[in-house]
């Protein structure tokens, strides 16, 4: 689990840029702002992962899945 | 929203703001100064009477509606998120020092842009500075650099910053004897009221949709090759200079520009101090205030920090003028570089895991 919230630009994807570099087949990543899952998903599907995210409480978890 | 139609979208908002940044200057706003988030806080500090300096007071509608605008937006589109507690003495701080920086090269990364885009050319060593700001700023972030967490907060929190911008506006329409409104100088050249309100409140609102961030484009470039970002600040710079060149306010060169001056290593250093604190604060001063309109409280505390800057920086001769930097100013960008070196490596080295 990649907790990234409540950290200011750019440290989540930072974060999971990091994360990412293990080459894992998927990852969970705990968010609490629309900007960071924007930024997330898009560094993500750079990175070659399909992201898929659902709100809970006023919170975010995204599932990353390598394509 | 996918990524072609994102890029889209900060191309066409970027463009537009470059027209109403332009457009404000033929309604009256000084040259090359249509927005510049420096410059118009500290005119609303002077208009305040926070500072004394003549030649800038004025409370700047452009900055309400901006506040304002985002703040409506990310209400109507269910954005509007109350948080901080992100180490706000050190954001206040940063944001002081931001200041410092912007008013020794005079202007923002905003007004970097618009100058450049006005024919200016002493604002490339500002933005030669700024990038390398970032650059340092980055060093440290790629080391771990962290300011800790933001936690929710309750909603009047986030709503005094917004509260206070309606103040502003009922003292500038109302102009009570105890405001200040400079009778000469760059405070006194600005547009109609509700003009400067509207213009506001479309760049808060185009910037809050499109997270348009100066410091975030170059940034975000560097650090994963992500160009959305500085689409938006490209597009500002190209829609600017084809409106300034088509209206006759594009003059190329070093000498003579307005509200600017030509010693380049100080335009240089200023930008450089100011891209280091707004990388590690995660924003540029435009960035910051729209996200004080959505309810972070962390970039209100830092909207203060610029505020306080500003007001210093005029009471104690820091900022420059078109003569030039001061000794005092010099001395101020040099302890500020000290001062953000120590949050950096403060805040990214040395660290026990909360």
């Amino acid at each position: 689990m990649i907790d990234v919230r409540g950290l200011s630009c750019p440290q989540p994807v930072i974060q999971v840029k990091k994360a990412l570099e293990k080459k894992e087949a998927s990852y969970e990543v705990l968010l609490d702002s629309m900007v960071s899952v924007e930024n997330v998903k898009r560094f993500a599907a750079s990175a070659g992962y399909k992201a898929e995210f659902r709100e809970e409480n006023g919170e975010y978890r995204m599932n990353l899945s390598k394509l | 929203m996918n990524v072609k139609a994102e890029r889209i979208t900060i191309a066409v908002a970027g463009a537009v703001i470059g027209l109403v940044s332009v457009a404000l200057v033929l309604l009256g706003n000084p040259a090359n100064m249509g927005f510049c988030l420096a410059c118009f806080i500290r005119d609303t500090a002077g208009g305040l009477g926070l500072h004394r300096a003549e030649a800038v007071q004025y409370i700047r509608p452009e900055l309400i509606g901006l506040i304002l605008g985002a703040m409506l937006l990310s209400l109507f589109r269910g954005e509007f998120s109350v948080r901080g507690g992100s180490a706000p003495m050190t954001r206040f701080l940063l944001g002081f020092f931001v200041m410092i920086g912007c008013l020794m090269f005079l202007g923002c990364p905003f007004r970097t842009v618009l100058r450049l885009a006005g024919g200016d050319f002493n604002a490339i060593f500002g933005l030669l500075g700024f990038i390398c700001g970032i650059v340092a700023g980055i060093y440290f972030l790629n080391r771990g650099y962290s300011l800790k967490r933001s936690y929710q907060q309750t909603r009047p929190e986030g709503l005094i910053l917004p509260a206070i911008q309606l103040v502003f506006l009922a003292l500038v329409l109302a102009a009570p004897a105890f405001i200040f409104f400079t009778k000469e100088g760059p405070g006194a050249k600005h547009a109609a009221v509700l003009i400067s309100l509207l213009a506001g409140l479309l760049v808060g609102a185009l910037a809050q949709h499109t997270r348009m961030c100066m410091v975030g484009g170059i940034r975000d470039f560097i650090l994963f090759r992500e160009p959305k970002l500085l689409i938006g600040f490209c597009m500002i710079f190209v829609a600017a200079f084809l409106a300034n060149l088509m209206s006759g306010h594009f003059h190329p060169g070093f000498a003579d520009q307005p509200v600017a001056h030509t010693e380049s290593l100080w335009n240089f250093l200023g930008m450089l101090l100011a891209g280091y604190g707004c990388c590690l604060l995660g924003g540029c001063p435009l960035r910051q205030m729209v996200m004080a309109g959505e309810g972070n409280t962390d970039s209100a505390v830092t909207y203060l920090g610029l505020f306080v800057g500003a007001a210093f920086a005029h009471n104690f001769a820091l900022a420059s003028s078109g003569k030039g930097s001061t000794p005092n100013g010099r001395i101020a960008v040099i302890l500020g570089l000290v001062v953000v070196t120590v949050i950096a490596v403060s805040n990214t080295f040395n660290k026990k895991e909360a």
